[in-house]
């Protein structure tokens, strides 16, 4: 990737995004939508032109191996807009007194022309994201076949892994280290793919802290159905390799051991909060905090997507929430004030700032279920579950009489009337909607 | 090669030519103003909002139904709407043209 790195003037706004993915994407191109005039640089040391990542854990895993993964956006919509990608290439430092950060490639190997040491900012905006974690177990990091799933790197090498099985994949024992979403997309779809998947889960049940007992329990038994076995309320201990046979197990309480040809790591992400830490900024819990303008605590810097802790009208001072509808409302929020302010500066009004208000909404899909989410769960007190059919439910959370939160699978339907009666506060008669006969639209 | 006309809010013609996927990834690939395809394709955002050219349509076919529940989403839904992450592209649809309904 070529820096194209003109000579900025003087009067010309910057405005350097810190990562390419949903967020940074999404900031870079409202701005141009807002009518930002100044540059927009958008860098990431992923040399990947910026993809989507949910299908990653999905159906890119079941697509032929050399396919990339699906595009956010096409090269060419980058230089239609005037949004210079420096991709391959890694922010080491921000120096915050002078607005300026200090690039150098990702890849020490990769020549980057006209790649400047340090690069001067009007606004920064942090859109970092997170990384896989990799528990300090013993013999985990070091296994055979160890692998994680956040990247397209991550994507490429299980996929390649799966090729090189695959005359033996019915016998390919894959170990899923956590039951989230990431570890139950990857099962589902190492599963399709021929293989043999153990999930192990140290909670009581899988997607503990994401969704309902409900809901756990519904996919659950759709993955057993599927073959996948689950294992809840075991810790893993160590990963131990035989000296003699070669063979992998991962070694649970009570020296209980399950052959892992692969090790698959689910458990959770750190938020790479370090620039946002070099600099100064406030932090909560190794989030960036961010106002609901999205403005940190250091005026010219911004943060956006899974980096951040929020306020959130209900959920709190310090609302932390990795999703793509976060990452890009939270993008267009702060390329809209960036730009007000941006324009304001020459005629010295004090503009009146956008706020990040949306209701949050999620999705995932496992086997033949579409698993469609809104509104967080957190604050509920009651619950209707109403089921459809052997395939389809969805739950209802109430705070009171309150509807906060609609969980669906197979039903778009809940989902979406569901959607709007939170955001509209529309009351709900929870005895017929418990009823699955009845018609869902007829209770709207 | 297929060909699709994409119209957009800002009454540009583009047009475009494909061999598979869906119209949806070649909207994204063309560089189509206002199909955004938030979700990645799998009728989960109602970012890819198009109306078929009603002679068109009978050509393209129905919504399915979670594609049908998931246009409530939508703004401006018309009889001939289709979220277009749910078209695959292919012969049938060979020459067809598709307004966008997003700025």
């Amino acid at each position: 990737m070529v820096f194209q790195g003109p000579e900025t003037t003087t009067d010309q706004d910057v405005c350097v995004i810190v990562g390419a993915s949903h967020a940074g994407v999404n900031c870079a191109f409202e701005l141009r939508k807002q009518g930002f005039e100044g540059r927009v640089l958008l860098i990431d040391a992923d040399p990947h032109l910026p993809y989507h990542r949910p299908p990653l854990s999905k159906a890119f895993l079941n697509t032929p191996l050399n396919d990339a993964p699906p595009p956010l956006k096409a090269q060419a919509a980058y230089e239609r807009a005037g949004i210079e990608l420096v991709l391959g290439v890694k922010v080491n430092d921000i120096s915050a007194n002078d607005n300026t950060i200090s690039v150098a490639a990702a890849d020490s190997s990769t020549v980057h022309d006209a790649l400047p040491a340090a690069i001067t900012y009007t606004h920064l905006v942090l859109a970092t994201g997170a990384r896989p974690i990799v528990p300090p177990i013993p013999g985990l990091s070091t296994a055979t076949h160890c692998l994680v799933m956040r990247n397209a790197s991550d994507a490429y090498a299980l996929k390649s892994l799966l090729e090189e099985k695959q005359p033996v994949l019915p016998d390919f024992h894959v170990v899923v280290v956590g039951a989230g979403y990431i570890g139950l997309e990857a099962a589902a779809s190492l599963r399709k793919a021929g293989a043999k998947v153990t999930v192990i889960e140290r909670e009581k049940r899988i997607l503990a802290r994401v969704a309902s007992e409900a809901v756990s329990t519904h996919v659950a038994s759709r993955h057993e159905e599927q073959g996948v076995t689950i294992l809840c309320e075991r810790n893993v201990q160590a990963v131990q390799q035989d000296a003699d046979t070669g063979v992998q197990t991962v070694v649970c309480d009570n020296d209980i051991a399950y052959r892992a040809d692969a090790i698959l790591v689910g458990v959770g992400v750190r938020i790479n909060g370090e620039l946002a830490a070099q600099a100064e900024l406030e932090m909560n819990k190794g989030a960036v905090c961010v106002d609901a303008h999205m403005q940190t605590s250091r005026p010219g810097i911004w943060a956006i997507g899974d980096c951040t802790s929020f306020p959130q009208r209900e959920y709190g001072e310090n609302t932390h929430i990795e999703s793509v509808q976060n990452a890009l409302e939270q993008a267009k929020v702060a390329a809209k004030n960036i730009h007000l302010l941006s324009a304001a500066a020459q005629s010295n009004l004090l503009p009146a700032l956008v706020d990040y208000a949306a209701t949050p909404w999620f999705w995932s899909d496992q086997f033949d279920m579409k698993l469609q989410m809104v509104g967080l769960v957190g604050l509920a007190d009651n619950q209707v579950v109403r089921v459809e059919s052997d395939r389809a439910l969805s739950v209802w959370h109430f705070n009171g009489d309150k509807l906060i939160s609609v969980e669906a699978i197979n039903s778009p339907k809940a989902y979406v009337l569901g959607g709007r009666a939170i955001n509209n506060n529309t009351p709900v008669d929870k005895a017929k909607l418990q009823d699955g006969e009845i018609n869902l639209a007829t209770l709207f | 090669m297929i060909k699709v006309i994409f119209k957009t809010a800002d009454g540009q013609e583009i047009e475009t030519q494909g061999e598979s996927g869906s119209l949806m990834e070649l909207a994204v690939e063309n560089n189509v103003p206002g199909i955004d395809g938030d979700c990645g394709g799998v009728c989960s955002c109602a970012t890819c909002h198009v109306h078929v050219a009603q002679e068109d349509f009978a050509r393209v076919g129905e919504p399915n139904e979670i594609e049908k529940d998931m246009l409530e989403l939508a703004e401006d839904v018309s009889e001939t709407s289709r979220l277009c992450c749910q078209v695959a592209l292919s012969e049938d649809i060979n020459g067809i043209s598709v307004t966008v309904v997003r700025e």
